[in-house]
């Protein structure tokens, strides 16, 4: 019980490496207005997860993981196929897609596989208190399987981000430019989806689906709010994620309540801080600009 | 099948999935009107947190203050909502998803913060995550009763401030309207809908219940009073029918039943209205392009030529198809074959044109002769 699968080191090191990745990829999608994707795909996985299971009788590893994730990719699909017919707007066409894939996992499970490992609750709320217990033998050093999966995906994404960063900034930011240099930014969206649905898949283990949206977010949000640069953006939003980690862990440690959502709630504080820091600039702003100006009226 | 329906337990879960049915779809059809369709979808998730506060207040699972606490919960994200974009740089979409999240989260906690110390007390809170109709007991309903009939009061009341609001924003300020107080009440009912179904279809699938039943309303009707009906019933119809479904297989969660009815009650009327609906257009468009024929696209390069007073006048195929409302390509082909009309020289940057040849002219004319002598002056 040394090392990796220690339980408080793997616990901490699965949810920092959840929150890690999550934001990192999240970044460009609050940047593109995009946010709601993210909630989306973390729930429509759960049907993919659910028919890799049916057909396999696993929900790790990397068949399942990619399997799964092409259901994050067909709702994207789906609902830029049902907003390009023009009879329902983009907003509408996520609330119709994503329940209904996800209600479709959830019927899936109810009939076929009333299972220790995957019930619709496991899924919605993750059980990262036990990912210790599941380990596989890597090179001679006990490795916990969800930690595995999330160090893999971190470094996808990561090569991702820094392989693509100039053409992702360019297709965040102006995507008629980067389509008019030949940069394809579609095809971009797309690799970037699907990488977030591959490291949702991963995550469901740890911090179930609905959890990791906030991940996804938050983080990148109360960043966005603190700096204007897109590099200081994302490797802030990554520290908030990782610190959220063991913030949230001694506070369900304290309390004795579930560790994932602990971990999740803990990146609200951050948010509020935040927000709190923004208006009080603006307050001070204000009352710099103009001295018998009431604060209230410029805010 | 008259047995069943007097059943006790089943009389108050389709009792109870109409009532929700008809609120969800009433205040959905405004949500999706308005764009607003994944606030529900905030509004549900952000409930849970209000759900064991209740529940703790009460110190058991009494729905009158669950419902309250919901409630409570996720008006408070909705004004938390409107402070993050109001006064920073984040957009309406983060803000949703942060609330959304952050609200679920608390929610977690909550609620195991209540099993693990709660006992058997707590049993049933689980229900709340994906509903479960057959728990629904006559108590249960009267608390969702009070809260859909304030909720179509209101709607009832302001129908014509909500109508004006949702079709022109901006000249309902100017009328002097107070649209922000509308916007918050309308958020605080659509608050009241998702939290009277938040027992049978769940936090996580209440979304589905507002956005499905309106998108599908919208596509049979044109009018704002036609698609708040219609989007009640077709509600009320997935209720009743997931309610039925669940209750009768044991084993299956309400909401994702309810939910797929739903979904395939919108998908259908995508597919299938008359006006809107893909078929219909697709048959159309099919109809019309097989149905104008040579002759009439003839006849408007002739029209065109005589109003112009010059048989040599060069028509763009851009103008043709614009007319005919279709590619006239294919048709102005066989013109060409049968030697009637001939394409005209055009500037590079131009559309193709097409003048009529002679022989075209001729028949145009014979062709418009026989017209008039088959339906009068009209023609």
């Amino acid at each position: 019980m040394t090392g990796l699968a220690d339980p408080t080191v793997a616990i901490l090191l699965t949810g920092m490496l959840v929150g890690v990745s999550a934001s990192l990829l999240g970044s460009f999608l609050v940047l593109r207005g995009n946010s709601m994707l993210a909630d989306a795909i973390s729930h429509s996985i759960l049907f993919g997860i659910a028919l890799a299971w049916l057909l396999t009788g696993q929900t790790s590893g990397p068949v399942q993981i990619a399997g799964a994730a092409l259901s994050g990719v067909l709702a994207v699909y789906l609902i830029e196929t049902l907003t390009r017919t023009r009879r329902l707007r983009d907003d509408a066409a996520i609330g119709l897609v994503f329940p209904a894939l996800f209600s479709a996992g959830v019927i899936l499970i109810n009939v076929f596989a009333r299972d220790v490992h995957l019930d619709e609750h496991t899924v919605l709320l993750g059980e990262i208190g036990f990912v210790w217990l599941d380990t596989v033998t890597l090179g001679g050093i006990e490795v916990p399987r969800a930690m595995l999966a999330m160090a893999v995906m971190l470094v996808l994404d990561a090569a991702f981000v820094l392989a693509f960063y100039k053409a992702l900034k360019l297709a965040t930011f102006d995507p008629d430019l980067a389509r008019a240099l030949g940069l394809a930014p579609g095809l971009i969206f797309y690799v970037h989806l699907s990488l977030l649905s591959g490291t949702a898949v991963a995550a469901f283990d740890a911090v179930g689906v609905v959890l990791f949206i906030t991940f996804v977010v938050v983080p990148p949000a109360t960043a966005y709010l603190l700096t204007r640069r897109l590099s200081s953006m994302i490797v802030l939003a990554m520290i908030l994620a990782a610190a959220s980690a063991p913030l949230g862990y001694a506070v369900a440690f304290w309390l004795d309540v579930s560790i994932g959502g602990a971990m999740a709630l803990a990146t609200g504080p951050f948010l509020l801080l935040a927000y709190g820091w923004r208006r009080w600039r603006a307050w001070q702003q204000a009352r710099a600009a103009g001295g018998l100006q009431s604060p209230s009226a410029s805010a | 099948m008259p047995g069943l329906l007097a059943d006790y337990t089943l009389q108050n879960v389709m009792l109870g999935a109409a009532l929700i049915g008809v609120i969800s779809g009433v205040l959905g059809a405004f949500a999706v009107l308005r764009r607003q369709s994944l606030l529900g979808d905030a509004l549900a998730h952000a409930a849970l947190p209000g759900v064991c506060i209740g529940f703790m207040m009460a110190g058991a699972r009494e729905m009158g203050s669950i419902m309250g606490g919901a409630l409570f919960t996720g008006v408070a994200a909705a004004l938390l909502m409107v402070a993050l974009t109001r006064n920073t740089r984040l957009k309406m979409d983060a803000a949703l998803a942060a609330m959304l999240s952050l609200g679920f989260a608390l929610g977690v906690v909550l609620l195991t913060w209540i099993q693990r110390r709660g006992g058997a007390s707590q049993a049933g809170l689980d229900s709340f995550l994906f509903g479960q109709a057959a728990a629904t007991t006559r108590a249960d309903l009267y608390p969702m009763m009070i809260l859909a009939g304030i909720a179509l009061l209101g709607v009832a009341l302001l129908w014509k401030p909500l109508k004006l609001m949702t079709f022109d924003p901006d000249f309902a300020a100017v009328t002097g309207l107070p649209v922000q107080w509308l916007e918050r009440l309308l958020t605080a009912m659509i608050a009241l809908a998702v939290v009277t179904g938040l027992q049978m279809v769940g936090v996580v699938l209440m979304t589905a219940m507002i956005i499905a039943p309106g998108a599908a309303a919208r596509q049979w009707c044109g009018s704002l009073l036609g698609m708040v009906v219609l989007s009640a019933v077709l509600g009320a119809l997935a209720g009743v029918g997931g309610g039925l479904v669940s209750a009768l297989a044991p084993g299956l969660s309400t909401g994702p039943v309810v939910v797929l009815l739903a979904t395939l009650i919108a998908l259908l009327s995508l597919l299938l209205a008359p006006r809107r609906g893909l078929i219909p257009a697709w048959w159309r468009r099919r109809h019309r392009r097989s149905h104008t024929s040579t002759d009439r696209i003839l006849q408007t390069l002739y029209e065109l030529a005589r109003e112009h007073g010059d048989w040599r006048y060069r028509v763009e195929q851009g103008a043709v198809d614009a007319y005919h409302g279709m590619i006239t390509e294919p048709q102005l082909s066989t013109l060409a074959d049968r030697g009637l009309v001939v394409p005209a020289q055009h500037m590079p940057d131009e559309g193709r044109h097409w003048q009529l040849t002679e022989t075209g002219v001729a028949h145009a004319a014979e062709y418009a002769q026989r017209r008039r002598r088959r339906f009068g002056n009209g023609a």
